[in-house]
């Protein structure tokens, strides 16, 4: 009887554990060593590739451009779902046609719609610069300027996760119970003051995990950029991940972009952890 | 006043429709196209713009060395995305359960800290995994295979499981499973007999969640493969080249996207009963 309690958890946990922790404690021994193409094979070089990470500037300006890239997108993916989810949650017709709608980005593989949008991105036989031509826009260099590839990788990434967001929102006020709302509206508060003071401290606790869910992922971004600019132009939008692929699997430098891993790894830890810490703090913590 | 709020918010949701739905409208016109339709600069409508032809979808069926061949790849995705999903729900509804009703401890470890290692998976990038998996698939001689990917993406699929799982379980009332103990059932039996079955569209839910992360990822796919297995998302990009054959190309981009338009619809279904709302928070 007490021992039936472990055949629930231990399965999924045992498996976890043995496919993560090998591939994680194998990284860290790696960044040890100087595994390259021309020393292939582990041996020890104790902290060295560490201390070429620190000072390592191209990695350091992809962090910071991956920072800047994911609480960017986040936030207007966060305005733009919460947006939409408000819009479609009731009184409004074909709400469950525009509900399915919304979400179709999310349902569609990144990487392939990152492809589709580098055609429409193209400068020449694009649409986004056709019809910008039409109403009299000069042609965009949507992909070779340094500025417009990362509005570019911007405008990607939130056409591709804004609908995870409205998911969560959306969810999430369809469960609200509805006397708060009932009794705002008998106080006579229009839409403003009601999304004010009853909505969004209603919506905090959810909207919360739901930047936090979505900061996890976009830390990750790579394969956009990997598709529609190549990090490029220069490396101009290099993230931290595509950084790592460059070196480690392009370049085979394995235990150096094993150590740029678990700086990045443990950066990211620490950063999520406070920002968590943060958000529940603004969000949540007033009216606790 | 009430007119023009109106206005403003039909306005505000079809113009993001309109956004929505541009790329795969595009996507769909350019399939059709041939070369000509393609380097005379952006045309959309068929007849009108460009003439129409069928070239594109038929390079995807076309096995002879110049086609593109997407039927094998989308088969082999197929067998990855749900053998790992179906993999991945049932240790993930089971660990879930056994979270959300027992407790352990090994320590000072708590069910709250198992909870978040299994979510914290998702922290986790992908690069940093790619060269340890490597070289484990390598060992175990299951690179380029599709076991091997398989047991790749159930560690991707699994904290996705258990976190939409946990959460599901803690909705369910508690006193399901003590009555069903009550009447003589091991936990295990009530599990099963009564618990699951009023926990199918959690599983639902979480298995939809699955295969959507399953079968959109990528890099893991890229990495680990090379000739004997391609799953379809490397298959489409190994077409992204310097002369992109669009038309065969956005072809095949609407094939890998259109099995999982039906789950866009069922994850409405569910959405708008309610059900999501206790399984995802």
């Amino acid at each position: 009887m007490r021992g039936q309690k472990y055949i629930f958890l231990l399965p999924g946990l045992l498996v976890l554990l043995a496919i993560i922790l090998f591939p994680l404690l194998f990284t860290i021994r790696v960044s040890l060593s100087a595994w390259g193409v021309s020393q292939p094979g582990l041996n020890w070089i104790g902290i060295e590739n560490y201390v070429g990470v620190l000072r390592d500037q191209r990695f350091w300006q992809a962090m910071v451009r991956l920072g800047f890239l994911a609480v960017g997108t986040v936030i207007i993916e966060y305005v733009l779902g919460f947006s939409m989810a408000l819009l479609v949650w009731r009184d409004i017709r074909f709400r469950r046609v525009f509900r399915v709608l919304f979400l179709v980005p999310m349902m569609t593989t990144p990487v392939i719609m990152a492809v589709i949008w580098r055609t429409i991105f193209h400068e020449s036989l694009g649409p986004a610069n056709d019809l910008l031509g039409r109403i009299g826009i000069a042609p965009v260099p949507w992909l070779t300027n340094e500025t417009m590839a990362m509005v570019s990788v911007m405008i990607v990434e939130i056409w591709l996760w804004t609908p995870f967001m409205f998911l969560l929102l959306l969810s999430g006020l369809l469960s609200q119970p509805r006397e708060p709302f009932l009794a705002a509206a008998i106080d006579g508060a229009g839409p403003v003051r009601t999304f004010f003071n009853v909505t969004f401290p209603l919506m905090a606790p959810i909207s919360v995990s739901a930047l936090v869910i979505r900061l996890i992922e976009a830390s990750k971004i790579m394969e956009t950029v990997y598709v529609l600019t190549s990090g490029g132009p220069g490396t101009a939008t290099e993230t931290a991940s595509y950084y790592i692929y460059i070196r480690g699997l392009r370049d085979f430098e394995i235990g150096y972009a094993s150590s740029l891993s678990i700086t990045y790894l443990i950066i990211m830890i620490v950063a999520l952890t406070i920002i968590a810490k943060v958000l529940v703090r603004t969000m949540i913590g007033k009216q606790a | 006043m009430p007119g023009l709020y109106r206005t403003l918010k039909y306005a505000a949701v079809l113009l993001w429709s309109a956004f929505v739905v541009a790329p795969l409208l595009w996507a769909l016109t350019t399939s059709f196209k041939t070369i000509n339709g393609v380097t005379g600069g952006a045309t959309y409508i068929p007849w009108l713009d460009y003439k129409p032809s069928l070239e594109g979808w038929r390079e995807l069926f076309n096995t002879s060395g110049t086609g593109v061949n997407i039927g094998q790849p989308f088969i082999d995705s197929a067998i990855v995305t749900l053998g790992a999903s179906a993999i991945s729900l049932v240790l993930g509804t089971l660990a879930a359960y056994g979270l959300s009703r027992f407790t352990y401890r090994a320590g000072f470890i708590r069910n709250r800290d198992i909870v978040f290692f299994f979510i914290s998976q998702r922290i986790m990038p992908p690069i940093v995994l790619a060269i340890p998996f490597f070289l484990m698939l390598k060992f175990l001689g299951l690179l380029d295979s599709i076991p091997g990917l398989i047991l790749v993406y159930i560690a991707l699929l699994l904290p996705i499981a258990v976190w939409v799982m946990v959460d599901f379980f803690n909705n369910v009332p508690r006193e399901i499973d003590e009555m069903a103990m009550l009447d003589g059932c091991t936990p295990i039996g009530a599990f099963i007999r009564v618990v699951l079955p009023n926990s199918l569209p959690g599983v639902v839910v979480a298995g939809l969640f699955c295969i959507i992360f399953g079968w959109n990822d990528f890099f893991f796919a890229f990495t680990l493969t090379f000739t004997r297995t391609q799953l379809l998302p490397v298959a489409i990009v190994a077409l992204n080249s310097t002369v992109t054959p669009w038309w065969s190309l956005s072809a095949s981009s609407l094939i890998s996207v259109a099995p999982l338009v039906v789950v866009a619809f069922l994850v409405e279904k569910f959405l708008s009963r309610g059900t999501l709302a206790g399984a995802i928070r």
